[in-house]
């Protein structure tokens, strides 16, 4: 039998506000434990919570940059339970009316346009971090309690069940993360725990109308992750089908180091969570104005800039889609593009040379030293024929490293093109001299010689030699 | 007469004077709490060094010919679930028995700011969670009108040393009487502010949406003093009222002439002793002698506002006590094995009956299945409460009616009888279901103690219910006993 996947995301993203959700403490991640931390986050006996209006304001951009709809109403509810991170023993939360609702976002799947639909945004504040087995504390019987991230404002997005692969899903929470980045409300920082995902997922035989049982995934600590969890789960939730089997509707958690989902907690163990409207804070009427403002501020958004690039620079979709993936490097090419009016030459250099090295040393765009106006300069040396592709890319390399200018490594290295046919000659007669095998080849038809007696010259002048002037003083030798 | 004994207004001018030094006076009261804390027990908590020093940078302040401030050098007590910053904040619970609080609640910094000499911290009802100051952790306080009876609650330590000259004022809390009905059992004034206008920030919560701070003083004079000290906006709590607070001494007027005062029948049915009844009736035959208009008035829903009461207290205060759990401070049980087991024994040994009680009660109300029918009807019969408060005021001025419907009861008589302790704020909790203001002063004596009459306003209108209080004491006598300790 074959079986339809249905998925459903519940992301939480820590908002990039300078203070906490009900407190002036600092968002600020890490710092030495418990130092970010003030009597309300610390949740002493007394205090009261006061609501940080960028909060607001960051959740609606959410809310409207997904297409949801901003509530008119909205409240603060307290999520009764017990936790050693959770100072209060309850999370301010919003249970019945949240701030935003009814939304959607739109991803690519195999060139197709998917639409998925977004149930609702609420805003909350995060717990603490317990640390047990952790580093140094490794052989202490007991777990320390860090609470400098309590507090920290996070919004919570629930989409549909509408998402039908663990590729869907990955593809959804790229463009979640995308435009998050875009509207800057948060860094998105997996890594740091800004992005988190959890994952409802349930199989059914395809054409069936139901949902199966589903289970609900933790721990996915990355976008492979999240593929690769949801991927297994639903294997064992068919497989499981197959066998004559059942699923059972539990949380489950990803481990990592064996590439399994293991069984947390059943239904029966969940929580009852005892929500109500919290009595400090009072409810929120939100001003139609105030929210029209916001949207009206809202920056371009992926799809938009996407769509534009297309159109703007003529570039391929698939370049456009790369290049507007995140806001800094779609800004990155257009600034390199004003100053180098060929938005395809660009467009390879960002693409290729630049996220290579960036992929290979794992660094982000806002950690080099390397401007747009690095590239436009080397790009106009290769241009002007002062060097030449080959030397362009050992340039690049080393302007990005250090971050000096391209005209400065060109001068120090002496790596300027040479163009001038008397110094090349010299050495094109030399390279036919001892490849004598090869021009045979090329008066035989085999083309490809010729390459082959260039790449010789190139390489006997470290790549520096004009390679349209070397390929014609060959011809007229042979 | 003692200085213990006499006023705020009545020790200022003795102290703008010269006739008396801060330091004399808050010997006088310390000499006082020397004498009879083994019998009234009204404090948690002595700060005698903080009081003497404070004293004596009030006296001089005075000696260098500076002003000082209507309650500047005055010996205070605060009760003890306002936090006061490395000084014991215990809710008079097992459960914080130990904990000072890193920081003040605004009520005292505010009280700080006016130069309070303050003299320690109240004994209450465990968690405020009572009306007879008998579920305190650290025992009882007495009523010192009659020691055998209970000072009421939860603020009974307040209002018990403010009575017997422990202090000269004092602050309390009210969630469903208990600011008042301590008053009234101790022969004080005391005051429940309207929901809001006083900060809460730094009191330890009991019932939020209900909880409101408020002052207990020997005469109407001192309260409205200590109120243009304590009310007003507070950024730091949400539900603090955006409102610029009056000169409440501005109200004190002998005068209730054309004033309409309504008398809810209500508040006079089954229950209510007779000679409460008939020393609340000769106070209205009073005001109505002065001038005021008297007419007899029905609030059917009054009925309602215990159920009310008890269902949204305990589930506000379920998830406002969770927070008691033995992890950051307080009481830790000592032989847990593990982190469950830790939660469990540390609140089960931490926290007395009474707070249990209300915990089991608020969280089984809260529980999936349960909401609609308890929390949320609640709330719904709490809007219709409000909503016909308001459309009484909209012919009356304030509403009069019994404190509470009995004088001072003996220790030991109701506590194996929750139900017929929580009766005795009967009078009391529909004020704070609506939010709005209340005031009881004392209008009679008993052999068992003092008798208090409750004046109810509109939000907002504190002057009205002090203009009233003023009248009845400028024309009475009540408030000029004090108990023969």
């Amino acid at each position: 039998m074959s079986y339809e996947i249905v998925i459903g995301l519940e992301v939480h993203v820590e908002l990039g506000t300078k203070s906490k959700i009900f407190c002036n403490c600092t968002t600020e991640f890490g710092g030495a434990p418990n130092t970010h931390t003030c009597p309300v986050c610390l949740g002493m006996p007394g205090v009261l919570p006061v609501l940080n209006k960028t909060v607001l304001e960051y959740g609606m951009k959410a809310g409207l940059a997904t297409n949801c709809k901003i509530a008119e109403f909205s409240k603060f509810d307290r999520k009764n339970y017990f936790y050693p991170d959770l100072p209060k023993a309850y999370q301010i939360s919003q249970y019945d009316l949240p701030l935003a609702a009814d939304g959607h976002i739109d991803i690519q799947v195999n060139d197709e346009t998917k639409r998925i639909g977004l149930t609702r945004i609420h805003l909350e504040e995060d717990a603490g971090k317990l640390l047990h087995g952790e580093g140094s504390v490794d052989f202490l019987d007991y777990s320390l309690v860090d609470l400098n991230r309590t507090g920290v404002p996070l919004i919570e997005i629930v989409s549909e069940p509408d998402i039908r692969s663990p590729l869907e899903a990955r593809l959804y929470l790229e463009k979640l993360k995308s435009i998050l980045q875009y509207i800057a409300v948060s860094d998105c920082k997996m890594q740091e725990g800004s992005l988190r995902c959890d994952g409802n997922i349930s199989v059914r035989p395809i054409g069936q109308k139901e949902f199966g049982t589903k289970t609900e995934l933790k721990n996915m600590n990355s976008f492979k992750a999240l593929e690769k969890a949801l991927e297994y789960e639903a294997k064992r939730q068919i497989e499981l089908l197959e066998d004559g089997g059942k699923v059972v509707q539990e949380t489950r958690r990803w481990d990592e180091a064996r590439g399994v989902t293991v069984a947390m907690r059943s239904k029966e163990e969940a929580h009852d969570y005892r929500y109500f409207p919290d009595p400090d804070l009072v409810p929120m009427v939100i001003d139609r104005e105030w929210v029209e403002e916001i949207r009206k501020g809202l920056p371009e958004l992926p799809e938009a800039k996407k769509n534009r690039f297309i159109e703007q620079y003529g570039l391929p979709e698939y370049d456009a889609d790369v290049l507007t993936a995140s806001r800094r490097l779609a800004d990155f090419y257009e600034e390199t593009v004003k100053g180098f009016n060929n938005p395809k030459v660009v467009s390879n250099w960002v693409m290729g040379e630049l996220m290579r090295i960036m992929n290979e040393e794992g660094k982000e765009l806002e950690e080099i030293s390397l401007t747009p106006s690095h590239i436009v300069e080397m790009l106009q040396l290769m241009d002007k024929g002062i060097i030449s592709g080959k030397i362009a890319k050992t340039v690049f390399e080393e302007m990005f490293h250090t971050g000096k200018r391209a005209e400065a490594i060109v001068e120090e290295k002496g790596l300027t093109q040479i163009s001038d046919e008397g110094a090349l000659v010299a050495i094109v007669e030399e390279v036919m001299a001892k490849n004598q095998k090869s021009i045979e080849d090329y008066k035989n038809g085999k083309d490809k010689a010729l390459g082959a007696l260039v790449g010789q010259v190139m390489k006997a002048t470290k790549g520096r030699a004009n390679p349209e002037m070397v390929n014609k003083l060959i011809k007229d030798r042979i | 007469m003692s200085l213990y004994n006499l006023t705020v207004h009545e020790l200022h001018n003795k102290l703008v004077k010269k006739e008396v030094s801060s330091v004399e006076l808050t010997k006088s009261v310390l000499a006082r709490v020397e004498e009879l804390e083994k019998s009234v027990h009204s404090y948690v908590t002595l700060t005698t060094e903080d009081a003497l020093a404070q004293a004596q940078r009030v006296d001089e302040k005075i000696a260098a010919g500076e002003a000082i401030r209507p309650l500047e050098g005055i010996p205070v007590a605060i009760k003890d679930n306002m936090c006061t910053k490395g000084i014991t904040t215990t809710c008079s619970s097992k459960i914080l028995h130990n904990f000072k609080p890193p920081y003040s609640a605004t009520v005292v910094n505010k009280l700080a700011e006016q130069g309070m000499v303050m003299i320690g911290k109240t004994n209450m009802d465990e968690f405020a969670m009572g009306s007879s100051c008998e579920t305190s952790y650290f025992g009882p306080t007495r009523n010192p009108w009659n020691l055998e009876a209970v000072p009421g609650g939860s603020s009974g330590g307040s209002a018990a040393s403010v009575a017997c000259g422990e202090a000269i004022y004092s602050l309390g809390s009210d969630t469903g009487g208990s600011i008042r009905q301590p008053a009234s059992f101790c022969g004080v004034v005391g005051l429940k502010p309207t929901y809001g206008l006083v900060s809460r920030y730094g009191l330890v919560a009991f019932a939020s949406s209900l909880d409101q701070i408020g002052p207990f003083t020997k005469d109407v004079t001192d309260n409205a003093l200590v109120m243009n000290a304590i009310a007003g906006h507070d950024a730091l709590d949400s539900t603090s009222l955006n409102y610029q607070p009056e000169d409440y001494t501005k109200a004190l007027v002998n005068d209730v002439k054309g004033l309409k005062i309504g008398i809810p029948k209500e508040y006079y049915g089954e229950g209510v002793e007779p000679a409460v009844r008939e020393s609340v009736m000769n106070g209205i035959k009073l005001l109505e002698s002065l001038g005021a208009h008297c007419e007899e008035v029905s609030l059917p829903n009054t009925q309602h506002a215990l159920s009310v009461y008890y269902i949204i207290a305990p589930c506000e205060a379920s998830s406002n006590l969770a927070r008691y759990d033995g992890i950051r401070y307080g009481f830790r049980a000592e032989d847990a094995a593990d982190l469950i087991d830790n939660y469990k024994k540390s609140r089960s040994q931490g926290f007395g009956e009474e707070v249990k009680r209300r915990i089991m009660l608020g969280t089984y109300a809260l529980s999936s299945g349960y909401y609609d029918a308890y929390y949320l009807k609640a709330q719904k019969v709490r809007t219709l409460i409000k909503n016909e408060f308001e459309e009484i005021f909209k012919k009356f001025d304030v509403l009069i009616t019994p404190t509470a419907p009995t004088p001072p009861f003996k220790l030991g008589a109701k506590t194996g009888d929750p139900l017929s302790m929580y009766m005795s704020d009967i009078c009391t909790i529909p004020i704070n279901i609506a939010g709005i203001p209340g005031l009881s002063l004392p209008c009679g004596y008993t052999q068992e103690g003092p008798i208090g009459m409750q004046i109810i306003g509109k939000s907002l209108d504190e002057a009205t219910l002090l203009r009233v209080a003023y009248t009845f004491e400028q024309n009475t006598d009540f408030h000029k006993q004090r108990p023969n300790l």
